[in-house]
């Protein structure tokens, strides 16, 4: 497959690696900041690769992950009123919210629907008038536009029985928040590709100027991500600060102009709370009062709903990237993506389930890093 | 998170006031919404996300920065043929 | 709220949900959460050596004769699908449980659950469809059951089919004999049939036609066992895919199996549609595919045997037992790393990240 087998070249991955390990001469702390990212180091166990001086943790770049507690509460609402049909993105279905999830929901009868795209859920709603039907909108801002085009369509169409459940999150506060932490050990960051073929690189310039952390935007396959490493330990060993694009061949600058036009049409910023790291300001997507006829929150009465979020969990330092899965006493034990004890573990992109599902028994084997 | 693979587009046409096409990723096709790549034409590459192109693939700037990807990885074969060792070891 | 379950520090997370107080659909997957289900409820209950062996088939004696007798279970959504139907995969399926276990099929018996209102001629393609299955193995349908349960109750129709079947003396095959330096051979491409049943769901095209692989495999292992000695064990890898079959193999066994990626034969469509979807083939099920674990010596001769046969054509050796890491599967990625293939959780989702 064009565009994809080429970049998991064997030859130019040890060439690669070979690189980064002549560059570097001292212990660098980076991060990748997407899930899928984090899919691929783990996948390809790219850490085999790397030099030991090179240490990444694994930012919170799941949504799944830093959907709040109260999010997926009323969600699981939404789904157990009758007539009332759940559409949703494959990995919310395993997140435990307050009492249960999804999952069991369905199990009890709740209609629950898996889509690939949001587009599935207009179309149901178009052809089950007499149901209402409320997508689960969750995302960075990759998957906004396309959420934003399906409520932007159904109010076109006039469809009075769709609504949206809003739960997006924007990189750049996040990582401010991390950066501006006392505990923060990350010195250089993968920035999140596909997030930034949507909106562009210009924030993370921001960020490079308050507080001198280099950061590549980086793709997804082995060797961008080699490449994107490469690149942050040549600018970590001769002292630059600056953002670089190592993923050319989908993200410039200013991002993709069309899209940002929908989002802006269809979303609002506003303060979002992100599971495991507390609230951070400016830093979600909410529907615009055009829309209010379409937002599920209004239309369900469930503005109100909070949830008592139990007291910090591993799974926040994990996803600040302060400690390692496997630094959980539950980790592989008690915690398990059988039995998730927090978010991390739920989604196939949490660093605690991809831990787990490639590299558990080195954690065994090593002891722990 | 963000998932997205590339595809070539192999027809669009307007369908509801929106853009759409076919495209093909490897072996399979699948339909997909064109409405945020309005430049890229039958024939273009794009990335795709749940359904929407959030892309066209930059062929030029791929191909510039993969030769020289192509030629380290030449190179480095070269340098050690036959060496099984992978650089950096164990990388604990 | 505050429960601090002893970690350092205070911290606590959200107390786990009680996985075990309602069945889920995962539960039928044929991944960790069914074999949890057997082990905590189902294998407890029944209790007895033969069942305890968890093999696709029970091995029984009979007045010297060594039966093997299984059953299963068919629920698929679409009823029909390129490649096969409801009727053929429940006849395949069960002469392949039968097969997995070295035994010539002899018997069939079907079980209808029918959704009332089901359409007669639903109904006469999936029974014409079992007829022409059963003749092509070949297999009689010597028994049966009809019930029809009220509309909502069922999912259009479920078949159950048990076999019987007849296993030559001497063939001593479980998925607990496999031992350090045996072979993994696995007989064709994987994850056609579980892309075919997503594909018709997801509207997915194909350049060239996915069809389910759906095809009963006692002549391929036939051929195998003619061709040489020192099998461990067969498997067919359904729900749960490659994967589950063998971290059973390794767990039963005690050992370590490891893959070579590169070595593991798929079609440019499955793979395709596995980098779209954001799944992993490892996991998809295959309906016309056996993996088997044969000593080292016989290996070659076997894997010989294997591609002359029509359904072994695409034969591959993936990889080997090891003494290392007893229990867990891993894979040799094309970076020349490791990764652990581990058991299938419950459903493989398809990602959006």
């Amino acid at each position: 497959m064009k565009y994809l087998d080429e970049y998991r070249d064997e030859r130019i991955a040890k060439a690669l690696a070979a690189e980064i390990t002549r560059k570097t001469t001292r212990h660098w702390v980076l991060m990748e900041i997407c899930g899928g990212q984090t899919h691929t180091l783990m996948r390809y166990g790219i850490d085999e690769l790397l030099p030991g001086k090179i240490e990444m943790v694994h930012g919170p770049g799941c949504p799944v992950c830093v959907t709040p507690l109260e999010t997926i509460d009323k969600a699981i609402e939404i789904a157990s009123r009758p007539g009332t049909t759940l559409v949703s993105y494959g990995d919310m279905l395993r997140v435990p919210g307050s009492r249960t999830d999804l999952f069991r929901v369905k199990a009890g009868g709740g209609d629950i629907r898996v889509a690939y795209s949001p587009m599935e859920s207009v179309k149901i709603a178009r052809e089950n008038p007499g149901r209402q039907v409320v997508f689960f909108a969750v995302g960075f801002e990759t998957t906004a536009p396309a959420n934003a085009m399906a409520v932007w369509q159904a109010k076109r169409e006039g469809l009075g029985n769709f609504s949206m459940l809003v739960s997006h999150v924007l990189v750049p506060p996040a990582i401010r928040t991390l950066l501006s932490s006392p505990r923060n050990r990350v010195q250089g960051f993968i920035a999140p590709g596909h997030v930034c073929t949507v909106v562009g690189y210009r924030e993370y310039e921001d960020l490079v100027r308050d507080f001198r952390v280099p950061m590549v935007v980086g793709g997804f396959e082995p060797i961008d991500l080699l490449e994107a490493i490469s690149m942050l330990v040549s600018q970590l060993e001769e002292g630059r600060a600056e953002v670089e694009n190592q993923y050319v061949r989908s993200v410039s600058y200013q991002g993709n102009l069309p899209a940002q036009r929908i989002m802006a049409e269809v979303f609002d910023v506003c303060d979002r709370k992100w599971r495991g790291v507390g609230s951070i300001a400016a830093s979600g997507y909410r529907l615009r009062p055009e829309f209010a006829d379409f937002d599920a929150d209004r239309i369900f009465g469930l503005e109100q709903m909070t949830a008592e979020e139990p007291a910090e969990c591993i799974s926040a330092e994990v996803l600040q990237g302060l400690k390692k899965p496997f630094d959980c006493p539950a980790f592989g034990t008690r915690c398990t993506p059988l039995t998730p004890l927090g978010a991390p573990m739920v989604s196939a992109e949490g660093a605690c389930a991809a831990y787990y599902q490639y590299r558990r028994h080195a954690a065994s084997v090593s002891g722990g890093r | 998170m963000c998932l997205a693979i590339p595809g070539k587009i192999i027809s669009s046409e307007a369908r509801n006031g929106i853009r759409s096409g076919k495209v093909r990723f490897g072996a399979i096709t699948r339909e997909a919404c064109l409405d945020f790549v309005p430049e890229a034409k039958v024939g273009d590459y794009v990335m795709v996300h749940v359904g929407f192109a959030i892309s066209q693939v930059d062929s030029a700037e791929a191909e510039r920065t993969y030769q020289i990807l192509e030629s380290m990885g030449v190179l480095e074969t070269e340098l050690a043929p036959g060496d099984g060792e992978t650089p950096g070891g164990a990388g604990r | 709220m505050a429960d601090t379950n002893g970690f350092p520090g205070g911290f606590s997370c959200p107390i786990p949900l009680a996985s075990k107080d309602t069945v889920l659909l995962g539960h039928g997957s044929g991944g960790r959460l069914s074999a949890d289900l057997l082990r905590d409820l189902i294998l407890p209950a029944f209790d007895n050596p033969i069942l305890g062996r968890m093999d696709d088939q029970a091995v029984v004696s009979v007045n010297g004769a060594r039966l093997a007798f299984t059953t299963d279970s068919f629920v698929v959504q679409p009823l029909f699908f390129p490649g096969g139907d409801i009727g053929s995969l429940a006849v395949n399926g069960t002469v392949n449980d039968l097969a997995m276990g070295g035994a010539r099929p002899l018997f069939l018996s079907v079980a209808f659950i029918i959704e009332e209102g089901l359409p007669m001629q639903t109904l006469g393609r999936v029974v014409a469809s079992l007829r022409d299955a059963a003749r092509r193995v070949p297999v009689e349908i010597v028994t049966g059951d009809t019930k029809v349960v009220e509309k909502g109750s069922g999912d259009g129709i479920f078949v159950n089919t048990s076999g019987i079947g007849l296993v030559s003396q001497g063939l001593e095959l479980s998925a607990s004999r496999a031992r350090p330096g045996d072979q993994v051979l696995l007989s064709g491409t994987i994850g056609e049939h579980g892309i075919t049943i997503l594909a018709q769901r997801e509207g997915l095209e194909f350049e060239s036609a996915i069809r389910s692989d759906s095809a009963p495999l006692y002549s391929l292992v036939a051929a195998m066992l003619a061709a040489g000695g020192g099998f461990r064990c067969f498997r067919d890898p359904t729900r749960g895919g490659l994967s589950s079959s063998l971290n059973e193999i390794a767990a039963q066994s005690g050992v370590g199996i490891e893959l070579e990626e590169r070595a593991i034969p798929l079609r440019e469509e499955v793979r395709s549609a596995c980098e779209m979807l954001g799944l992993d083939p490892l996991y998809v099920a295959n309906e016309g595919k056996l993996v088997a674990i044969v000593d080292p010596d016989s290996a070659p001769a076997v894997l010989e045997a294997m591609r002359r046969h029509p359904l072994g054509a695409g034969a591959q050796i993936i990889g080997a037992v090891t003494g290392e890491h007893p229990g867990l599967v891993t894979m040799r990625t094309p970076l020349g790393t490791t990764r652990i293939v581990d058991m299938l959780a419950g459903d493989q989702l398809p990602r959006i990240c």
